[in-house]
């Protein structure tokens, strides 16, 4: 068990291929640590960097008190499970869990006896002497888990854990996972392109762009208040609604409409400077024909039903687009006149440069 | 319904015959009846010249006896068996898995070079190959002595064997190795780092990873090039089975009894044993693939 400590690390590829630029991290011991970015973010190469499969190109990686950077794969003490979870496919369950200790040279019997008890652990005593293409997803997933475990590693790396199994077996992997990774303790980074999984699994998130960080924080933070529009545009089930706006004399203008005060998430007023902003806010966060300061009148285009709640787009006489989550059987038919009104403290507001205002 | 999968195109037994017909002829023409007619001549005393070329007589199994009693066949037979071993099954095999494992990291332009020398090798023809490695090998100016500084070593004539199997395995490696690539392409990389994050070295990744996807290709490779070799002619052309037979493998040996001894019969016959020999190499490579599945 350790902490994983990352300075300025970069990892260029041939040909001048920026994959990782500069990164900073600080992964803290026994947390369960989310790398979230859509694909060609550098996620996948950071993981594969910290187990030592890609070679550092500059910087720094500790694990506990070790300097690492430089040490084969072997000898860092991690232990990875990969998309395809790599499972020997000529080896039967008990020789694919004991492999680790078979390379440290541990004896058959011990081997057996370890690999038996792990995998008791995760439910698997039945399948010990089957082959992996005679396992299930779910079960194949386990195996590669087990095979992680059995050596005790300081850190475990997952690879987009969940993207193999099916849509409902992923729902109740994500439960299983999250438990296991409690129980054991062991400080756990995984890879996903998939917000929600993220935002479900993970004690802490860092939403990765291009080769960068954008925000490190925890699923609620990063929710709640995306530090940047890339962060605000990546999460949420329902694309957040963002609309063009402009700073006067400290008060909030969006459009043509009154320039209202004290709408925003922690916004007490005054800023340092008018200009330009971007204003944002969830369609979760949003009450339709409900009185506010802040409102946005509109006609409904569509209604889209997510289940227990539908989802409706309305358009605004200056021609945005604004969404709005209402619980099912209320909403209104298309077509329909709406106000859309944003809860109080929840609107967020972005300088031009995409960063968080917050004054 | 009538169940017509026997028949999917519809052709009628006539018709289909039709098609089949001049291949079959062919077949026959070219492989069935030069076969039966060596098996035919190698129960006769047929000679290139003489009165056994008109009239050549019938002699049963005599050839076959006299190839048993015939210490330069057993010898044959053992040089053979050493040149297949030699430049097939280690040579070709090895360098091939060892060039094509090595290749695997490199970059693009080094890869294309080293490919391109090494098929170079083998697609050359043979009077080409044979005689650069003759100037190569010569006792007198020739390069490797140059290279080693051995003046007037005549490897040809000093090491036979060890010179022919060294050719051969430097001219057919081409074929390994590109089957190796393949076969390395289909390994699946995360199955590689997961056994290099247990922290199994090189050798370990070999045996736990690499050969238990590729065992069917190992098997395969070995199958053809040790036919190949087994058959192949080349080593003639640079020591012509010589000296005084050291470097006689089987066909070298029926080229020299047969058409340099006029022994049509003789040669026919151990045509026939090596055609028999084939078979069973065969035969025992399909049964180990047939096991495996």
């Amino acid at each position: 068990m350790a902490s994983i400590r990352i300075d300025g690390l970069s990892k260029v590829y041939p040909g001048d291929v920026t994959a990782i630029d500069g990164l900073e991290l600080t992964v803290a011991d026994g947390s369960f640590f989310a790398l979230l970015g859509p694909s060609g973010c550098g996620k996948t190469t950071l993981l594969r960097t910290i187990a030592g499969l890609e070679e550092a190109t500059d910087g720094a990686i500790h694990i506990g008190d070790r300097d690492v950077t430089r040490l084969t794969p072997g000898d860092r003490n991690v232990a990875m499970v990969f998309q395809d979870y790599a499972l020997f496919p000529h080896m039967s369950v008990t020789d694919n869990i004991a492999y680790p200790l078979r390379i440290k040279k541990v004896g058959r019997t011990e081997r057996v006896a370890k690999a038996a008890e792990t995998g008791e652990g995760l439910g698997l005593s039945a399948l010990m002497d089957r082959r992996p293409g005679e396992l299930s997803g779910g079960q194949q997933q386990r195996v590669a888990l087990a095979r992680a475990m059995a050596c005790q590693p300081d850190v475990f790396l997952l690879d987009e854990p969940l993207s193999n199994l099916d849509a409902r077996l992923r729902l109740e992997a994500r439960t299983f996972l999250k438990r296991l990774q409690r129980d054991l303790d062991v400080t756990t980074v995984f890879v996903t392109h998939d917000q929600s999984e993220a935002l479900a699994m993970a004690d802490q998130i860092a939403v990765m762009e291009a080769g960068r960080i954008r925000q490190l924080g925890t699923p609620s933070e990063i929710f709640r208040r995306p530090a940047n529009t890339f962060v605000a545009n990546f999460i949420g089930s329902t694309p957040m609604n963002m609309l063009p706006g402009e700073l006067v004399g400290g008060k909030l203008r969006v459009g043509d409409r009154e320039p209202v005060d004290a709408v925003a998430a922690g916004w007490v007023g005054a800023d340092s400077g008018d200009g330009a902003v971007t204003v944002a806010f969830r369609p979760e966060y949003a009450r339709v024909d409900e009185a506010g300061s802040l409102t946005f009148e509109g006609e409904v285009e569509t209604s889209e039903n997510l289940g227990a709640s539908v989802l409706i787009t309305a358009r605004t006489h200056d021609d945005h687009r604004v969404q709005a989550v209402v619980p099912e059987g209320a909403e209104p038919e298309p077509g329909a006149a709406v106000r859309v009104t944003p809860v109080p403290g929840r609107v967020l507001v972005y300088d031009e440069d995409g960063e968080l205002l917050v004054p | 319904m009538t169940v017509t999968s026997v028949d999917a195109a519809g052709l009628g037994r006539r018709r289909a015959m039709g098609l089949v017909t001049p291949a079959l002829l062919l077949v026959t023409a070219f492989l069935v009846v030069p076969a039966v007619w060596t098996v035919y001549l190698g129960m006769t005393d047929y000679r290139l010249t003489g009165i056994q070329a008109a009239n050549p007589q019938f002699v049963g199994l005599d050839n076959y006896r006299a190839a048993l009693a015939d210490p330069d066949f057993r010898n044959s037979l053992w040089l053979t068996l050493l040149f297949v071993l030699g430049s097939a099954v280690v040579g070709q095999t090895v360098a091939g898995f060892a060039l094509a494992w090595t290749l695997r990291g490199v970059p693009r332009l080094v890869r294309g070079v080293v490919e391109t020398l090494v098929l170079l090798a083998w697609i050359l023809p043979s009077s080409i190959v044979a005689f650069l490695w003759v100037a190569y090998l010569s006792g007198d100016g020739g390069t490797l002595n140059a290279l080693l500084h051995t003046t007037g070593t005549d490897w040809l004539l000093e090491h036979p064997m060890a010179s022919i199997i060294v050719f051969n395995t430097w001219r057919g490696t081409a074929f390994s190795m590109l089957l190796f690539s393949a076969a390395l392409g289909a390994v699946p990389p995360s199955q590689l780092e997961s056994a290099r994050l247990a922290g199994a070295g090189t050798f370990a990744q070999l045996r736990d990873v690499v050969l238990p996807h590729i065992r069917g290709h190992v098997l395969t490779n070995t199958l053809l090039i040790s036919l190949w070799t087994f058959n192949d002619f080349s080593p003639y052309l640079l020591t012509a089975g010589g000296p005084n037979h050291a470097s006689e493998t089987l066909p070298v040996f029926i080229y020299n009894k047969a058409l340099y001894g006029g022994q049509l019969g003789y040669g026919s016959a151990i045509s026939f044993i090596m055609l028999v020999i084939n078979l069973v190499i065969a035969l025992f490579y399909v049964r180990l693939l047939r096991e495996r599945r």
